[in-house]
């Protein structure tokens, strides 16, 4: 009788505060095992801006930042500046990193920065009850945009890593799902790779990982997978979008 | 030690180093740039990193990830610049993070100009930022003092673990004084950081910096920890200067170069037998409200003289208590009052020439 | 003879039954006869002989509810 699936040393024993059946709590699993399979979480310093994964601080098994919205990526700047041999990474949504965080999302990607961000995109604003995000898609109702968003009101969702894939100093830029075991089982490799980019000093490494909002999408678990499947992943195709030269 | 002659704002960045600032992040703006300037070749001689973050906002969040991971850190900028790190300033009170903010003021409000000017008085001492936090604030009156307090202020911002700010103007950054940077020993006892986020390697539980408390049970009582460390702080921490305060007939009250205008200008009265004293906050938060014990009983006004609309008016009469009638001169914008002007407005307040 | 073993720690199940649409044997049930401690139906397995233990209930748990053995 061998274990072959138990809860990772990488996480606290906190319980989570998130909705049921949101997918936060499988990204989180892929962060801590990827840490604690690389043998890393002692040297690991994380940064939760604030969203739905503010509390993150509770749940990962390492030194934490809380930081303000959108500026986690500046945070982690500091830190990886301060301890260049440690493992440094920001853990934030898509309101924080594709709205108010843009510049510094942008910018730690230009500078190179040799930090991981892991970037939950459920195209909306979850912690605040449902606002309309950059990344909601068109015709998504939102608290905000209560008949559905239009392009004519406020433009077309934004495709952030596609964006990122665009800046030399982003060495690592893949988008995954956490919708199936196979998708989370890919989603767990990608993670693992953008770690090791930062280990190898390759560069900025990010993970978007679409992720569901229940709550907020107004739908239960089961069907708000459904819904990712449907609108999330066409519109924000899964795979990778850029990876160091010379590692395939 | 020798002098040496420097600018107001490279003196700055020459004494953070010698404080053991290893960690700058900053952004161009005007009158302060020759401070990034000159981190940016000097830090990487001492093993140091310089950093042009994309946006002051950018620093501040940059300063608040280092001085987490146990750096001694600081930024700098200027009036507008300022006012956009003031949620980052708020963050790092609320974590209890040390670090040092330097502001070099110039003439508000908006983008306003450029020229030197105290009229961020009000924000530095009020607190910019959201919620009950408080800032030491030093405000230098020549190089030397500035350079000096440097070093005070990484050791008071450790001592406390909040942010202290350094506040010049326009003046104190560019011009050129002969400064010596002397060896001190901190007179404070500062313990390890053991509170920093530098990995657990698996001997001890995560350190968390953090500023949240959605518990407002929780949040009151980290309210009443930090009004402590404030309360120390206004106990320990004020630092001011009097001059020529015997029979002084008009106290006035300035600090920075506009205490050095004022200084002229009370020699001059003298020769002219009119008695003026000066206090000057070095503090200026927690304010000298004790000096205004020592205003003599010949005193029959008090004047606030600045390089703003008149923001430390306030706090003199807060801190005079209705004993004399408090009033006000002073140039906005940049401009910059001169004795004579300083002068014309004592003869009024003690009714003409004698 | 089954080929693996889940475990449920029950009191932390949020009842969102993502594990059950994923169970290649469909075993994976929410447990309607009780309430947890959160006041959710717990997911549970009642024919455990036909676990296999491919884990993917646990994979796509996100509360670490279940601990997965194989034989």
């Amino acid at each position: 009788m061998a274990v072959v699936f138990q809860k990772t040393k990488g996480l606290t024993d906190k319980e989570t505060h998130y909705c049921p059946g949101c997918t936060h709590g499988i990204i989180h699993r892929l962060v801590a095992e990827v840490l604690e399979e690389l043998d890393v979480l002692g040297e690991t310093i994380g940064v939760a801006p604030v969203g739905c994964s503010v509390l993150a601080y509770d749940y990962f098994n390492c030194d934490m930042h809380e930081a303000s919205h959108g500026r986690a990526p500046a945070v982690a700047t500091g830190i990886k500046r301060v301890l260049p041999d440690k493992v440094v990474f920001s853990y934030q949504g898509d309101g924080d990193l594709a709205s108010i965080g843009t510049a510094e999302i942008v910018h730690v990607a230009h500078r190179g920065e040799k930090i991981t961000t892991i970037f939950v995109n459920n195209a909306i604003y979850g912690m605040t009850g449902g606002q309309m995000a950059p990344t909601t898609l068109i015709g998504q109702r939102a608290t905000t945009a209560p008949l559905g968003r239009t392009v004519e009101h406020s433009g077309m969702p934004l495709r952030v890593s596609e964006m990122l894939a665009t800046i030399d100093g982003a060495a690592f830029v893949e988008r995954v799902s956490v919708d199936t075991p196979a998708n989370i089982r890919k989603a767990k490799k990608a993670i693992k790779e953008a770690f090791q980019c930062q280990i190898d000093r390759k560069g900025f490494s990010i993970v978007e990982v679409l992720s569901t909002c229940p709550t907020n999408w107004g739908m239960t678990p089961i069907d708000s997978i459904k819904w990712l499947q449907d609108n999330l992943i066409p519109y924000y195709p899964l795979g990778n979008l850029r990876r160091p030269e010379g590692v395939k | 030690m020798a002098k040496v002659l420097m600018k107001g704002n490279e003196a700055i960045g020459a004494a953070a180093i010698k404080a053991g600032c290893k960690y700058f992040f900053g952004y161009p703006i005007t009158p302060q740039n020759e401070l990034p300037e000159y981190m940016s070749r000097e830090m990487p001689k001492v093993g140091g990193v310089f950093l042009q973050a994309e946006s002051e906002v950018a620093a501040i969040n940059m300063v608040y990830g280092a001085s987490g991971a146990g750096a001694r850190v600081m930024t700098s900028s200027s009036s507008p610049g300022i006012a956009l790190k003031q949620e980052g300033i708020t963050y790092i009170a609320g974590a209890e993070l040390p670090c040092v903010i330097v502001n070099i003021v110039r003439g508000g409000p908006g983008l306003g100009g450029i020229q030197p000017a105290q009229s961020d008085y009000n924000q530095v001492t009020r607190g910019g930022g959201n919620g009950d936090y408080k800032l030491l604030v030093y405000a230098p009156a020549n190089l030397q003092e500035m350079v000096d307090l440097m070093q005070e202020a990484f050791d008071a911002a450790d001592f406390y673990r909040n942010p202290v700010m350094m506040v010049g103007d326009g003046m104190i950054g560019q011009m050129m004084e002969p400064i010596e940077f002397k060896d001190s020993v901190s007179r404070f006892e500062l313990p390890e950081k053991d509170w920093a986020t530098t990995g657990t390697k698996g001997q001890r539980k995560p350190n968390i910096i953090n500023s949240l408390a959605l518990d407002p049970a929780e949040l009151e009582k980290h309210n009443i920890k930090l009004q402590k460390k404030y309360d120390a702080m206004k106990a320990n921490e004020v630092r001011y200067e009097t001059y020529n305060m015997e029979n002084a007939e008009v106290v006035i009250v300035a600090y920075g170069t506009t205490s050095r205008i004022v200084r002229n200008a009370i020699n001059d009265l003298k020769e002219q037998n009119i008695n003026v004293g000066l206090i000057r906050p070095i503090t200026l938060w927690p304010f000298p409200e004790k000096a205004f014990d020592e205003v003599p009983a010949a005193c029959k006004s008090l004047l606030s003289v600045e390089m703003s609309m008149g923001q430390m008016v306030d706090d003199i009469k807060i801190a005079s208590n209705g004993r004399w009638p408090v009033s006000f001169y002073g140039r906005a914008g940049g401009m910059i009052p001169t004795p004579e002007a300083v002068m014309e407005k004592v003869k009024e307040l003690i009714g003409g020439a004698k | 003879m089954a080929k693996g073993k889940v475990t449920f720690n029950e009191d932390i199940c949020k009842g969102c039954a993502l594990c059950t649409t994923v169970c290649p044997v469909n075993i994976v049930t929410m447990d309607t006869s009780k309430i947890n401690i959160k006041g959710f139906h717990p997911a549970a397995v009642v024919e455990m002989d036909k676990c296999i233990g491919c884990a993917n209930c646990a994979t796509i748990c996100p509360d670490y509810v279940i601990t997965v053995e194989r034989f």
